[in-house]
């Protein structure tokens, strides 16, 4: 009698393959298709193409002469600033302070008519104050544009102001300025640190701030005296994106009382300077030969001992890429050839699952690995690490490539920081990375690549375009949409800080976002993650 | 019964011939390319799609639209009232694109592309057979898309500030240059799905037809409103599809435009023309 033993393979049971063999076998798929490796060398090639011919020259003139482009001074953290102002000052040696009544604060500006400015054309001028005119005391290192300053002004509707180096504003006493209800005004130096006090009478002082001024010296001679400046007159309308509907010159009128200065004596008289036209210093009186008979030169005037009016035209703050005032050009620029490569990492991570489905290769993929969930999420790592790093090498060389091409057209390119410009250069490359994801899940939920690559296309440049360059929404329909939709990722691009006390129209156009650079790729990061998840809820209950 | 012979024979190798002559072939082709399309489920609804879409976002836009009291004369906006509503042509024309590249890429996802070449062995009458079609249905589809879009600018964009009183023109086709407008963006849609076709036969990849075929129309509109060079971005809005379409739906301000209408709608023809012949080079040339 024989026992009959049944058959038993001497071979292990096969053991499902564990992540890293899935992260290689989808690797190998992305390496070994033809189409794919095309899509990561054009991810890195046509935007460095694209850079390379969108290379643009700046310059103005007319009757064959030709101009370079100004550029933005450079304030003394590094930033382009603009420093356009009248000043009224004198040497102060050492540690010393200024104090001042103010009485008054007037203006005047020019309303050009409708958005249509025909060159050389009259407009007429109107009586009033810009929202951000300025008028006050101020301690500065130099009359040299682009110098440290710390300074306590009046402004025409934001109130008291303590502002130094460019980018500082603290608020003080709240209201407008007049002669009923005066704002005196002092600021005291110790070596670089100034403190700005502010009161309503003269007598109860309340202080502002004490800032250590970057760039003021610790021990020399600093300048100390009046100043007004006035940013252009700027209506922000709605009806276009936002956009600047007329904007004009203005000029802001300051009347002083009871100027008295400490740590001066035997400093010289008060002398007035335009600062921002290059003028030397003129006599008391004597209007400034800036424009040709300009009514917006800057000038003072001594009414008293200590009693002076001052009259200033020009912004004294950060450059602001955008606004009227600005002369600067965004870097934002140097990315635009990325477009080009988001277009063709969306075709790559919807092919990348898709060509699986139409092949029947999927069939293969989830038999040799039954975890549906392993499979998506192994796709999914592969595809946005070889975009990332495709994207990588891309913004690698055309942002300082399109940054070096457009500074040597001579166009006005306000700085950044290395860490900023490091920050949009990977941000953008996780942009694609992300874009990618999205555009597998949604193409493992279509199983069609023409239907993920529309979806997603149409998801991501249908908005941009009607946000950016069509300009047919109003602001707030803009912003909710920067801040909902995918696109709002493109604030990782954003190269300048937005800032409240410059009047400007903040459009993505101008490279402004509404939501935190990382924030704003955190919303596209959310978009993939919830396709993925759809994505793979889809792939484990449905046939393959 | 020997009389009936030769016609009953002639009319058997008739039938397997098919129709004789240039015109009956064309006829041919067309009726099969025709039924091709129609039978296909997904055709009817992208078509749908494409005339409600384009109704439903030249209506949303329309409605979204404000101006900023005190600033809606048409020097302080700018705004044009043909093009607000015609905004839906964004959506429409990825549409439409898609229905073009469907109808190539369709097959040569599936193989049918062998057993069409099979029976129609005139390779150049095949694509204008499938042009053809698209251009019918795309053109259905975009006269149905623009209608709509005009009833709803017609309705929305007089409440929102570009009324009669503010200065603007109320849109009709009984206006010589809103009726230029309308059938240009009906125009428009025809020939970016004949865009699509021309380079989908190209490519042969419905995938990666119409990423060319949207990066074509999104990158240079993007490009040009970044470039700080205006000549550059001036000669890019000539050259580019869709900047050169929206061209020719301007009803305001036209003499201040890079390009004439009639000039823009010619650009758009120029790409869709270049596109089928590069397509019919290739699937001429190339084995299927």
């Amino acid at each position: 009698m024989t026992v009959m033993v049944p058959y038993r393979s001497s071979v292990a049971p096969a053991r499902p393959p564990g992540f890293p063999s899935l992260l290689l076998a989808e690797w190998t798929k992305l390496r070994t298709v033809r189409g794919f490796l095309i899509a990561l060398l054009l991810t890195v090639l046509l935007p460095v193409g694209f850079t390379l011919l969108g290379r643009s020259e700046c310059s103005f003139g007319s009757d064959g002469q030709s101009f370079a482009c100004p550029s933005a001074p450079v304030g003394p953290d590094g930033e382009a600033v603009d420093d356009n102002l009248y000043f009224v000052h004198q040497s102060l040696p050492a540690n010393g302070s200024i104090t001042a009544e103010v009485t008054g604060l007037t203006g005047k500006y020019n309303q050009p008519s409708g958005n249509r400015v025909r060159v050389g054309q009259a407009f007429p001028s109107a009586s009033g104050t810009q929202p951000w005119s300025k008028a006050g005391i101020m301690i500065k290192a130099s009359t040299k544009q682009g110098s440290a300053y710390a300074a306590m002004l009046v402004t025409g509707s934001n109130g008291t102001r303590m502002q130094w180096d460019y980018t500082g504003d603290t608020a003080g006493l709240r209201g407008n300025v007049s002669a009923s209800s005066p704002r005196w005004l002092r600021l005291v130096r110790s070596g670089s640190t100034v403190t700005g006090y502010d009161s309503r009478n003269g007598s109860t002082w309340t202080e502002v701030g004490r800032y250590q001024v970057h760039g003021l010296p610790a021990s020399g001679t600093v300048q100390v005296g009046l100043f007004a400046a006035s940013p252009s007159h700027t209506t922000v309308t709605n009806s276009i994106g936002s956009s600047v509907g007329s904007q004009g010159p203005a000029l802001a009128t300051g009347a002083f009382a009871a100027v008295t200065a400490s740590g001066t004596a035997g400093a010289g008289p008060w002398t007035g300077t335009e600062i921002g036209s290059g003028i030397g210093p003129v006599p008391p009186g004597a209007p400034t030969p800036g424009g040709p008979g300009s009514i917006f030169d800057g000038s003072w005037q001594q009414a008293g001992p200590a009693a002076f009016t001052v009259s200033g035209s020009g912004e004294v703050g950060p450059d602001v890429p955008g606004a009227p005032d600005s002369i600067g050009a965004s870097v934002q620029v140097a990315l635009s050839g990325m477009f080009v490569a988001l277009i063709v990492v969306i075709v790559l991570g919807a092919l990348f699952v898709a060509a699986e489905y139409r092949r029947g290769m999927i069939r293969v993929t989830l038999a040799a690995a039954p975890s549906r969930w392993r499979v998506l999420a192994a796709k999914s790592a592969v595809l946005a690490a070889a975009s990332f790093v495709a994207g990588l090498i891309a913004v690698g060389i055309t942002l300082p490539l399109g940054l070096h091409l457009l500074r040597a057209g001579g166009n006005p390119i306000d700085p950044i920081s290395a860490l900023t410009e490091a920050r949009m250069a990977v941000g953008t490359a996780l942009l694609l990375a992300v874009a990618a994801v999205l555009a597998l899940a949604i193409g493992a939920m279509t199983r069609r690549s023409m239907l993920a690559i529309v979806t997603v296309i149409v998801f991501i440049f249908i908005p941009y375009i009607l946000v950016n360059v069509a300009n047919l929404l109003p602001g707030a329909t803009t912003h909710w949409l920067l801040r909902l939709l995918p696109i709002a990722a493109f604030s990782i691009q954003q190269p300048y800080p937005a800032y409240h006390q410059v009047l400007a129209p903040y459009t993505a156009s101008n490279g402004y976002y509404p939501l935190a650079p990382w924030a704003g790729l955190g919303v596209l990061v959310l978009w993939a993650a919830v396709a993925l998840v759809a994505a793979g809820w889809l792939l484990r209950r449905r046939d393959a | 019964m020997s009389a009936l012979a030769p016609a009953a024979a002639s009319a058997a190798t008739s039938a397997i011939e098919g129709p004789r002559g240039r015109a009956g072939r064309m006829l041919a082709a067309l009726h099969a390319e025709w039924t091709k399309f129609r039978t296909l489920p997904g055709t009817f609804w992208l078509l749908a799609a494409t005339a409600v879409l384009t109704c439903a976002l030249g209506g949303a836009v329309s409605a979204a639209f404000r101006c900023t009291p005190g600033y809606c004369s048409p020097a302080d906006t700018g705004a044009d009232p043909a093009k607000v509503a015609l905004s839906g042509l964004y959506l429409g024309q990825v549409l439409a694109a898609c229905v073009g590249v469907l109808v190539v890429g369709g097959e040569y996802g599936t193989g049918m592309i062998r057993v069409t070449l099979a029976a129609l062995p005139r390779r150049l009458q095949v694509l204008a057979a499938k042009s053809c079609v698209v251009a019918g249905a795309a053109g259905a589809a975009a006269l149905a898309g623009v209608a709509g879009s005009l009833a709803a600018g017609r309705l929305l964009l007089p409440g929102n500030g570009l009324s009669a009183a503010n200065g603007y023109v109320v849109l009709s086709l009984g206006n010589g240059t809103d009726l230029r407008a309308f059938s240009c963006a009906a125009l428009y849609l025809v020939l970016i799905a004949l865009m699509g076709t021309g380079l989908t036969a190209a490519v042969r990849n419905s995938g990666a037809a119409i990423g060319i075929t949207l990066g074509l129309l999104f990158l240079f509109p993007i490009v040009a409103s970044v470039v700080p060079d205006h000549t550059l971005a001036r000669h890019l809005n000539q050259l580019s599809p869709m900047t050169a379409g929206s061209y020719a739906l301007a009803t305001v301000g036209v003499h201040g435009l890079p390009l004439a209408p009639w000039q823009g709608i010619g650009v758009v023809a120029l790409w869709a023309a270049g596109a089928l012949v590069l397509g019919g080079l290739v699937l001429r040339l190339r084995d299927a």
